[in-house]
């Protein structure tokens, strides 16, 4: 059997999944200020009367990461940044204990300027004297050659518990979102490793002695041990849950459009052959836009629990939530008031919407009902005005072949799956108002959990040669190796793949998981005067979010409930 | 946080599957390390700095501004569409306010490609810059266009597309004729009978520094573009006056290239040659990029740069000072050279040979212009190669008064008759024809 815990902003769901299907499905208030304790007590719940031995994996998805960030409840940690020529490294400074120190590599890997030892000690028992433990070290082009980070590293690190380098956080280019996503992984460490060790003791506790997989932004997991060099990748996991629960009921057809609609926010999503679409840089959270990878998603002010105003004879919904439903005990008007006074939800106070929506209908000069069914109406077709962005910003992401130009694939979906409490009443509106076939997700209201239990173990290699200088690199997997001139495309496939593999499997993924993809592979002949003098080689490759193979089985017997 | 000063759109197109050959310098690999550089700057996620995705110009587009033999299809490959499509996004993308600046880094290039077109010259099949500016001048309310063309080489394509348009000033700066390709651009090349003055050319000396370029661009470009006063001010932003690039003699550098943008301030930008493609290009497209932007750009600097060794010599100085005295002096006298010239003639005719060094086409000229009072004067053009093509080509200005028109359509019936390849550029009606072709 499997458990997938979710922590959300209200609830934490847990679903314990077995052949069967969901065996038991549970929610518990989250509590942010003791999450341990919420984490705990699902737990508790779920497993109560089940033999520790038929568990054999657990999947959780925390908001600790992101909250933390959010609330700025990080630890201080020290950051060293080695820029070289450019923009100046100081636009890029996270807080205080920031500094530049020289040392410049440029674009193909080779050293302009070498680093200073010196100076490096300096700053770092500078820091160690502050009462720094965590550092971060980031080179601009370390991707391509990382000697000066590891250089920096091993200065330093006798005076710190733990130093992040910027090349093993990822394998792409961009400089001030290296800086700021190893900023991030130091800053969450402390908190993310205490949290986790406690987990991982209680369940020892239970005799659950399973491994532990967490839950990742772009829709796969990873285990405890490597989330420990990568806590960060943990941010803004739980919209990644619910969109890998849909998932499993996703149509058979080729693209799809998921909706949440939460009580603030609505998040958008697109799966194309069952895989979700990813963002190819990474999250925005905040003043911080990072590279940390996840799924392609929108989200905008507008939920079930948004405040409706009317300005100027217009409708407003949102951006805010200001409380529940009137409905429910509310203040102020919302969609889901909207939802009763039309007699489509029947467990709230109908009497207090058709209060709230009095001042509307004045506003809008017409009868109580006719202003529910405006609003309603209005907030189905703001969030399909939304999915449009969504559509066309992944549609004009901007290529660089002419092969990609004329190829280009576009997405366009003609299906929604939708997930959230109203989800049945949007769903038939959207249908009646657009051309988009519309489906609700069955269980939607523990998708995430059953996500969290489903997703499989994600991750991805850059690998990069250049055969002038007879070297294959990958960085991030600490991966250098000499190579011939007629070293290819093909072998650089052959190697990437072979890295995967080896990360995967380090990262908790089980061999039939291990479904690989190029994502990128380029190649570029290097000339100097009239001769080709070596040859430029760029591989990505990564295994896609999925749904490990048991999904199936639950996801058919799901269906059917 | 880093914010743009001025939005600045880009359009990044280094088209990483098309050459002219594998080892020629317009080569696939000429902006890897650019776009190496761009995305590790991280400068797509500046504040006020926007990605835009090309589009593809259309057929009409190209026939707007030229004419090509035998046909569109045959001079242009796709990336001849998109790199011209891309500097068109850009262009839309300013005058439609989305950015107040914008800059297209796209290849291949297009400043040497004329108005008749039989095949590629200097690496160009067809002029990006025109294209772009054709179109805007049909969509927007736009008129004068002043460009300023920056690239080593003497941008003699764009210079004989504005040949007569006295709308459009062209201000080529590169380096002297007598020792680089294409081998013109001297100061005495001012334009047709009906648009004197507005082509501008400033050849620079071998191993012309920093101080130069700024010199030229602030004492003579400036003042000469606030008297125009543009509507648009178009750069035609070629980097191989780095000291480093392998095909040219100069001394220029990315600090120098970002400052000559800081002051030219053009509206749109669009990347024409450049081939040292790792020590120069990723640090000088860096700097226009920040220039433009209006970001702080001083910390950039490319490998083995050293202003001590680049330092102009005084000879140098005095040269270029000479020259600019001289080009100032023209410009200030343009409407006294104009009159003189049309007082004598009612057509003005040359004659020119022109070599397609790309392709190994030589192409004789003769052009016939209809000096009016009225308009620019329409415009017929008698071009034939050493492989045996012959078209009569027709150009009736966006401007034509009726008079002019008439006879344009006149000689294009005559070579109709004549069972001869006939080409017509309607421009006011927006309008192309081709008749006879068989070749």
């Amino acid at each position: 059997m499997i458990i997938g815990l979710d922590v959300g902003g209200t609830y934490t769901d847990v679903v314990l999944l077995g052949d069967e299907g969901i065996v038991r499905a549970i929610k518990v208030l989250t509590d942010t200020r003791a999450l341990f304790k919420t984490v705990l007590s699902g737990l508790d719940s779920i497993t109560e009367g089940i033999p520790p031995g038929k568990i054999r994996r657990i999947v959780l998805s925390t908001t600790l990461t992101t909250n933390a960030i959010a609330q700025a409840k990080i630890s201080n940690v020290g950051m060293i940044v080695s820029s070289g020529p450019g923009i100046d490294p100081e636009f890029y400074r996270t807080h205080a204990h920031y500094v530049a120190v020289c040392g410049s590599i440029d674009h193909r890997g080779r050293e302009i300027e070498p680093v200073n030892t010196c100076e490096i000690e300096e700053f770092a028992r500078n820091f160690a004297a502050e009462g720094i433990r965590y550092m971060g070290v980031v080179g601009k082009f370390s991707t391509r050659n990382p000697r000066h980070e590891m250089l920096i590293h091993e200065r330093i690190q006798p005076y710190f518990e733990k130093v992040f380098m910027g090349h093993q956080i990822s394998g792409n280019l961009n400089f001030p979102r290296r800086i700021a996503t190893t900023y991030l992984n130091a800053a969450v460490y402390p908190i993310h490793k205490q949290f986790f060790e406690a987990v991982h003791q209680s369940l020892e506790k239970k005799g659950l002695t399973i491994p532990i997989h967490i839950m990742k932004a772009d829709g796969g997991t990873m285990n405890f041990a490597a989330s420990m060099d990568f806590p960060a990748q943990t941010i803004l996991s739980g919209p990644a849950a619910s969109v890998m629960g849909s998932l499993a009921f996703a149509f058979d057809d080729e693209e799809s459009l998921v909706m949440d609609i939460g009580g603030t926010t609505t998040d958008m999503a697109i799966l194309v052959k069952h895989v979700p679409v990813l963002n190819p840089l990474g999250i925005c959270l905040g003043p911080y836009k990072t590279l940390i990878r996840s799924l392609e998603s929108h989200s905008i002010p507008v939920g079930g629990d948004s405040n409706v105003s009317v300005q100027e004879g217009r409708i407003q919904i949102g951006p805010e939530r200001i409380g529940p439903a009137m409905a429910y005990g509310g203040s102020v008007p919302t969609p889901t008031d909207a939802l009763c006074v039309m007699g489509k939800l029947k467990s709230g106070d109908r009497e207090k919407s058709v209060q709230g929506f009095q001042s509307i209908a004045h506003d809008l000069d017409c009868s109580i009902e006719k202003a529910a069914d405006q609003v309603f109406d209005h907030t189905c077709r703001t969030i399909l005005k939304e999915a449009r962005i969504l559509i066309d910003r992944i549609n004009q992401k901007p290529v660089y072949t002419i092969h990609e130009l004329q190829e280009g694939y576009q997405v366009n979906p003609q299906k929604i799956l939708i997930l959230g409490g109203p989800a049945p009443y949007f769903a038939q509106r959207f249908e009646e108002i657009s051309s988009f076939r519309v489906g609700v997700v069955p269980r939607w209201d523990v998708a995430n959990a059953i996500g969290a239990a489903l997703a499989r173990t994600t991750c991805e290699v850059s690998l990069f040669a250049d055969t002038q200088q007879g070297i294959a690199m990958s960085p991030e997997e600490g991966f250098t190796t000499a190579v011939t001139q007629d070293f290819s495309n093909a072998d650089a496939v052959l190697t990437a793949g072979e890295l995967l593999k080896q990360k995967a499997a380090r990262q908790g993924a089980s061999p039939e998981e291990m479904e690989m993809e190029v994502v990128e592979n380029q190649q570029f002949n290097m000339v100097k005067g009239f001769y080709t003098v070596g040859k430029n080689i760029r591989v990505k490759m990564q295994i896609k979010p999925g749904l490990i193979d048991e999904y199936d089985t639950i996801a058919g017997i799901l269906s059917m409930e | 946080m880093l914010k743009a000063r001025y939005k600045t759109g880009l359009v990044f197109f280094p088209a990483f599957d098309w050459a002219i050959s594998p080892t020629h310098p317009e080569r696939e690999e000429r902006l890897l390390y650019t776009q190496d550089q761009v995305f590790e700057e991280g400068v797509l996620d500046i504040d006020g700095i926007r990605e835009f995705k090309p589009e593809l110009v259309t057929v009409q587009d190209v026939q707007r501004v030229h004419f090509c033999v035998p046909d569109v299809a045959n001079i242009m490959t796709e990336s001849h569409f998109i790199s011209a499509g891309g500097a068109k996004t850009i262009g839309r993308a300013v005058m439609d306010k989305q950015v107040d600046r914008g800059f297209a880094l796209v290849r291949p290039p297009g400043h040497h490609a004329m108005r008749v077109v039989h095949g590629a010259r200097g690496f160009c099949n067809v002029n990006i810059e025109a294209i772009m500016i054709e179109y805007l001048r049909k969509a927007y309310p736009i008129q004068r266009v002043a460009i300023v063309d920056t690239d080593c080489h003497h941008g003699d394509g764009t210079q004989d597309i504005y040949w007569h348009d006295p709308d459009t000033l062209f201000i080529s700066l590169h380096q002297d004729g007598r020792t680089l390709y294409p081998g013109t651009g001297f100061p005495n090349e001012m334009g047709g009978p009906t648009a004197i003055g507005t082509t501008i050319n400033y050849p620079l000396p071998p191993e012309t520094s920093e101080e130069g370029f700024l010199y030229a661009i602030r004492n003579v470009v400036l003042p000469i573009l606030e008297d125009f006063k543009p509507d648009i001010i178009i750069n035609s932003a070629g980097q191989d006056n780095h000291f480093s690039d392998p095909i040219t003699n100069m001394n220029f550098s990315a600090q120098g290239y970002a400052a000559l943008t800081e002051l030219l301030s053009p509206n749109i930008a669009v990347l024409e040659g450049g081939y040292s493609i790792e020590g120069a290009l990723p640090y000088i497209n860096l700097g226009i990029i920040l220039a433009m932007a209006g970001i702080d750009y001083s910390k950039i600097k490319e490998p083995n740069y050293d202003p001590e060794r680049l330092r102009q010599k005084p000879e140098i100085s005095r040269w270029i000072q000479r020259t600019g005295d001289q080009i100032l002096s023209n410009w200030h006298q343009r409407d006294k050279i104009k009159s003189f010239v049309q007082d004598t003639q009612r057509f003005a005719e040359r004659t020119r040979s022109i070599y397609y060094d790309t392709d190994n086409i030589t192409e004789k000229q003769t052009e016939t212009l209809r000096i009016c009072s009225d308009c620019s004067g329409v415009l017929q053009i008698d071009s034939s190669t050493d492989g045996g093509r012959r078209i009569l080509a027709v150009h009736i200005p966006t401007r034509a008064c009726n008079n002019c028109r008439e006879l344009g359509y006149e000689w294009f019936d005559a070579a109709d008759k004549k069972k001869t390849a006939a080409y017509l550029q309607d421009r006011p009606e927006d309008h192309y024809e081709q008749r006879n072709r068989d070749f």
